[in-house]
């Protein structure tokens, strides 16, 4: 999944399409913008696939209260 | 005066929503108070953690920077910030709820603490981060100020827009707290997350077809690349899908992600913020672009004649040895800016282009989206009283209530101070928000990472992280209050080593073998982590500590 990620991540550099306008998508939208428009539906899919096959289910039994926090303490408080 | 009338009517409203919506009788508490009980459903999680991240920047910055530059703007920010921003909340949102319903925490510093056993050291931390947030709120300031300003026809000055905005959110963030502000950014997001179809509809039958006005900015040269990015280059295009690691590290995102009632209400949120960004970022670029070809809006051609007029002087404005010739040339490039400046680009093509009273409903979520500083002021507040208040002993000498009441004379006083930078700062949005608070957050990002997943950092690691940031922000302030901005398209070489530029000053801020700082800052900080970390294994915590973060 780390490697689906990255290479997501990498095809955001679209250098091919860098000194491109044309063609206009549905007659306006210049193709850089609209492959950064497509790019960003296309991660939310990506999201849908992390949630169902990644889902950290553990933590919820790692949620529950054990109380304030046993870290350093206050000056003067030990 | 109807617009205004509108956004007047608009802001008292939020104030209701945010006076009423605070209101929770068994929350008198300190957790109450800042993290709503740590039960916020699961459609306010997700529509106020992403109103939370929009701020000004993200409509009049946006639109402002597109109408400069183009197309670009959206590749800069809004697809870097899809991926990484749900990605982060998936592996590190999660595991702060976690740990913060476990354990009990208020905020980051308190967890940096606890993982690395240290005291002074989270002092260090809070106060890098406060500094740095506080950029965060003047944006929303500043977008207040120039957005009354703009619906009132100039009526409201700058100077009363933005006091108008500081007093309705100190007003509801005071009374109404983590929930009363979570009610406003949910109603917020709504109102601007709507704002995108209906503002792109009016406005393409007001230009005539968005077709014939793309075709116009593509026959003439001056304005062609503004539909490519050949004006940019990959390198510094790259160095933008940093930025977005900040809103990890930023306090008010780490904070609302401990309000979730349950894990699940991630999965939404993760799933659906993409999504957001769409529709709030591509209305507000394309519109941006496409005010290039508003012909026949009077306001919008002073500023294309103003921005021409700025590259056609550029070479002649290059800073001078003359003191004196010096600043004449720096207040006639400044004057040229602000002329040339496309932060209300949009608030000018509703107003040409919609219907009084329509104009009027869309400055009100114009409005909307520049009122986000709450949760930041928040968030410090929330920090302030528990990293520092609470930790060196309020609150086991005064108590809870004490606490709360500290908080909320805390948000007084930093609206105050917002309000006043604000009214002496010149830069626009774009520029405070992306050179200052973005950067230095991701250069802090490495924190939250190795306090999650690396059981061999120290305390002595994140002191040096803390420290380099501090520095490497400061440093570019530095550099470039001493080094002019040169006019666009044109570098200043700082630092040359062998004849390669190693710094350099471009008109957008500063570059490094040219990439914006904020790439070797988080480079250097991650590194800075693991090498500082390995050579003090002694500061390890002890093993029981360690296994608290086992996840």
């Amino acid at each position: 999944m780390a490697l689906v990620i990255a290479f997501v991540y990498a095809l955001h550099q679209d250098v091919w399409l860098w000194r491109s306008a044309r063609p206009l998508v549905f007659g306006f939208l210049p193709v850089g913008l609209a492959y950064h428009a497509a790019y960003t539906i296309g991660i939310s899919l990506l999201m849908i696939v992390l949630v169902r096959a990644r889902w950290p289910t553990h933590l919820e039994d790692a949620s529950e209260r054990v109380g304030g926090y046993g870290g350093a303490k206050p000056p003067g408080q030990g | 005066m109807i617009p205004a009338a509108v956004v007047f009517a608009y802001l008292a409203l939020v104030l209701g929503i945010g006076l009423f919506g605070g209101r929770s009788p068994g929350e008198k508490n300190a957790e109450g108070y800042f993290l709503a009980g740590r039960a916020i459903g699961p459609i306010v999680f997700l529509l106020s953690l992403f109103g939370t991240n929009m701020t000004a920047f993200s409509i009049l910055g946006a639109s402002g920077h597109a109408f400069s530059n183009g197309i670009v703007t959206y590749g800069l920010m809004a697809s870097s910030s899809a991926l990484i921003i749900p990605v982060g909340l998936f592996f590190i949102g999660t595991r702060l709820w976690a740990l913060g319903k476990r354990h009990g925490f208020m905020t980051p510093v308190q967890m940096f603490r606890d993982r690395w056993e240290c005291g002074h050291i989270g002092t260090a931390i809070f106060v890098v981060q406060a500094v740095l947030l506080v950029p965060y709120i003047v944006i929303a300031v500043m977008g207040g100020g120039t957005t009354l300003s703009s619906v009132s026809g100039g009526l409201v000055p700058y100077w009363l827009g933005g006091a108008v905005v500081s007093f309705v959110v100190m007003g509801y963030v005071f009374f109404g707290g983590m929930r009363g502000t979570a009610w406003v950014n949910t109603f917020q997001t709504i109102l601007f997350l709507s704002f995108g179809t209906i503002a792109v509809t009016v406005i393409a039958r007001g230009m005539g077809g968005f077709s014939s006005a793309m075709e116009s900015l593509l026959a003439a040269p001056a304005t062609a690349p503004l539909l490519t990015r050949e004006r940019v280059s990959p390198l510094y295009f790259f160095s933008y899908t940093f930025i977005p690691l900040s809103s990890l590290a930023f306090p008010h995102i780490g904070i609302f992600c401990l309000t979730a009632k349950r894990l699940s209400h991630f999965k939404h949120t993760v799933i659906l913020y993409p999504l957001c960004m769409l529709a709030i970022w591509l209305p507000s670029v394309f519109l941006g672009v496409a005010a290039n070809a508003a012909h026949g809006l009077p306001s919008i051609q002073s500023k294309i004649e103003a921005r021409a007029a700025l590259a056609a002087e550029g070479p002649a404005l290059a800073p001078d040895v003359s003191a004196v010739a010096q600043r004449a040339k720096a207040e006639r490039r400044a004057e040229l800016r602000a002329a040339a400046s496309g932060d209300d680009v949009i608030l000018k093509l509703v107003e040409g282009y919609a219907p009084v009273w329509l104009a009027a409903i869309l400055g009100a979520a114009v409005m909307a989206a520049v009122m986000a500083s709450d949760s930041q002021i928040l968030a410090l507040s929330t920090m302030f009283t528990t990293d520092v208040f609470a930790f060196y002993g309020g609150q086991a000498r005064f108590g809870q209530a004490a606490q709360v009441n500290t908080g909320r004379a805390f948000v007084i006083l930093l609206t105050v101070v917002a309000y006043a930078i604000a009214l002496v700062s010149p830069q626009s949005i774009f520029d405070v928000a992306s050179q200052y608070a973005f950067a230095g957050y991701s250069a802090l990002s490495p924190l939250l990472v190795a306090a999650l997943f690396w059981k061999g950092s120290t305390k002595w690691g994140a002191l040096a992280v803390t420290l380099w940031t501090a520095a490497a922000v400061a440093g570019v302030a530095v550099l470039q209050s001493v080094v002019p901005a040169p006019p666009p398209g044109a570098v200043i070489p700082v630092w040359a080593v062998g004849g390669t530029t190693v710094i350099a000053r471009i008109a957008a801020g500063t570059t490094v073998f040219g990439l914006l700082p904020v790439v070797p800052m988080t480079l250097i900080s991650a590194l800075l982590m693991f090498v500082v970390s390995s050579l003090t294994p002694a500061s390890r915590p002890g093993a029981g500590t360690v296994a608290r973060y086992s996840l």
